[in-house]
């Protein structure tokens, strides 16, 4: 394989998740600038659940998206700046300001059956001439060829990149063969795929390079594998992975691993890994971001952050749901006796 | 009974078409569209309403013949300015179920009557039919520094209207939760879940209270509220809550329909119209 590959980090806004979205400013900085100058072409910077995810029910971040970006955008060099957003949270407005500070790339992310709720901000994004990604979460939950008619709505709406996106990290290497090569057979031939995986089932570097496989020319990764549930693919792992495979990704080795081992690592409340929870999300095919606050409700209620999960899971509760994660504790908490104060 | 009108026949003017026919205030005498074959349109003539696929041009001319006072619309946004401003020289009371806020945002149990003598009311939101209330409950007992919604909904009863602008249910129900919910700073996020078989409507409310917040009159302002809500919206029902944590108020909502053109699931839908029909009855009742 003689192709390129471009690596898209997410330790600035998936990892806004195990940070409980409260990665200080300087240290914002300081990870965009070492893996810009590692060569990481493309960052990504927003509260954790994309622009104006700053809420009671995602919870309240250091800083407001705008302090973040404005801090980060201008010390860019070859990197861009990417933001995410999820129509229903964030709104064309916080499109704007985004542009405004700088960022190039807007990735407007829906549940993969609901792709026509994004016609309005991708169209937004087209208008305020940034690149412009449909991302669709969850892929697991639908078959291939229903994520390619959705992905089909994006791109006409203008969408220049999709993406399918294991949410829960549930997906095999087969899973992701299917739907990456279902999506580039269906699409146009000018529009592009990506591939974002969780690493709950120990699957991201594998389904990356099954990905790469059937046709995506980006992949998600995080350095370090900072993010929601056991994390993402980590960046410095598949870079090390695609540079003994001969594949070109621009990216120095030995500085991305740096970035990771000497500024993330040493950034997490707690280690980003397949712990007994982060496995039941991929095992059960649930949101990874649900995760500390399964945990922090189990703690609240006395119940198990795995059976929280699991019932999450059986109600079919899609990303953006962690509200009813206390709900669901409490209807289980009075179903075993337990007095709620 | 007074004689009203209901523009647009989809999803929401059926199903309010429905509860109108079983109303003791409002005989729906009119329904329009402008697809002459439209299932609405067939479904209003089953019910023995006259019908027009000529939009609101084939309305004018009926509502002095037709002693028309009360006007639904159920259209879009856009073309409720152009249908408003047709309609007011009649001197119709106009019930807004689109996100134009033209007249004031009106949510039945908080504020109608202080708006009955407003020519056009809006009716916020299916997610702000849905939670304003419950705001509200926290706020009429102390100040309110915060006040955010979740709403989450069956895809299958969300419209292409709310589809194709989002945004518009978020900022509208945002300025709802502000303006009539009583909250300082209001924030709005819509989910929509596709799950067979459909969820019935949820909606999760969490209120900032400035001070320390009065668990026991918050509490007993919240049960009342739901009580009242409960009058018009049988299927409205308090899940949990309200939990206190700090300075937080949070109350979780279900919200099941009486199944009338969606089935029960679409809550959202239900409280929509049922708060339109309402209103109406209320402007009815001071009619005459």
């Amino acid at each position: 394989m003689s192709q390129r590959i471009e690596i898209h980090d997410m330790s600035l806004r998936d990892g806004m998740h195990p940070k409980r979205h409260q990665i200080s400013v300087d240290q914002m900085v300081a990870v965009a600038m070492a893996l810009d100058e590692a060569g990481v072409p493309l960052i990504e910077v927003t509260h954790g659940d994309g622009l104006g995810g700053a809420s009671v029910n995602y919870g309240f971040p250091a800083h407001s998206d705008e302090e973040y970006l404005r801090a980060v955008c201008p010390r860019m060099g070859q990197a861009r700046i990417s933001a995410l957003t999820l129509p229903g949270i964030g709104t064309v407005d916080d499109l704007k300001m985004a542009v405004d500070c700088g960022v190039r790339v807007i990735r407007v992310a829906t549940h993969c059956t609901e792709a026509d709720v994004s016609g309005q901000h991708i169209g937004m994004a087209r208008e305020l001439g940034v690149e412009t990604v449909g991302f669709l979460m969850m892929a697991h939950m639908v078959t291939p060829e229903e994520l390619t008619r959705q992905a089909k709505m994006m791109e006409e709406f203008g969408a220049q990149w999709i993406y399918a996106t294991d949410s829960a990290g549930w997906m095999l290497p087969e899973h992701v063969s299917e739907r990456i090569a279902a999506l580039r057979a269906g699409l146009r031939p000018e529009t592009a795929i990506g591939f974002h995986g969780h690493h709950n089932l120990s699957m991201g570097v594998a389904n990356s390079l099954a990905a790469i496989d059937a046709g995506a020319t980006r992949i998600d990764t995080s350095a370090a594998g900072l993010g929601a549930g056991a994390g993402n693919t980590p960046t410095e792992v598949l870079v090390a992975v695609l540079d003994r495979m001969g594949i070109d990704c621009g990216i120095d080795l030995f500085k991305v691993m740096d970035v990771a081992e000497d500024l993330v690592v040493p950034m997490m409340d707690t280690a980003v890994r397949i712990d007994r929870d982060a496995l039941t999300l991929g095992y059960a095919g649930v949101y990874s971001s649900f995760l500390l606050f399964a945990q922090r409700a189990a703690e609240k209620y006395g119940l198990s952050s795995r059976d929280i999960l699991v019932e999450m899971g059986r109600l079919k509760t899609v990303g953006g749901q962690e509200d009813l994660i206390d709900s669901v504790a409490m209807d289980m908490a009075r179903a075993k006796g337990h007095t709620l104060l | 009974m007074i004689n009203a009108a209901i523009i647009g026949p989809g999803n929401i003017g059926t199903d309010l078409m429905y509860k109108a026919k079983r109303s003791k205030w409002i005989n729906p005498v009119w329904s329009v569209g402008i697809v002459e074959a439209s299932d609405g349109l067939a479904r209003a003539r089953a019910e023995g309403i006259q019908t027009t696929h000529r939009g609101i041009d084939g309305l004018l001319e009926h509502i002095e013949r037709d002693d028309i006072k009360i006007v639904f619309d159920a259209t879009s946004a856009k073309v409720h300015h152009r249908h408003n401003e047709l309609l007011q020289p009649f001197g119709v009371k106009v019930i807004d179920l689109t996100p134009a806020s033209i007249g004031p945002y009106l949510i039945p149990p908080v504020n109608l009557g202080a708006n009955l003598d407003a020519p056009n009311v809006n009716m916020v939101s299916c997610g702000g039919q849905a939670t304003i209330p419950m705001v509200y409950a926290v706020s009429r007992v102390q100040p309110v520094e915060y006040g955010e919604i979740v709403a989450t909904v069956a895809s299958k009863s969300i419209g292409p209207g709310t589809r194709h602008n989002i945004d518009e249910f978020t900022r509208t129900t945002r300025a709802g939760v502000e303006q009539v919910g009583g909250a300082k700073r209001g924030k709005a996020i819509i989910i929509i879940n596709p799950a067979e078989p459909p969820i019935i409507m949820r909606d999760t409310i969490h209120c900032l209270t400035v001070d320390e917040p009065d668990r026991g009159r918050i509490t007993e302002s919240i049960y009342e509220m739901v009580a009242d809500v409960q009058r018009y919206v049988p299927g409205y029902v308090l899940k949990n809550g309200p939990v206190f944590d700090g300075n937080r108020v949070s109350v979780w909502m279900e919200v099941a329909g009486l199944g009338d053109y969606l089935p029960k699931y679409a809550g959202n839908l239900d409280i929509m119209t049922s708060a339109a029909l309402r209103t109406a009855e209320m402007l009815a009742e001071a009619m005459q």
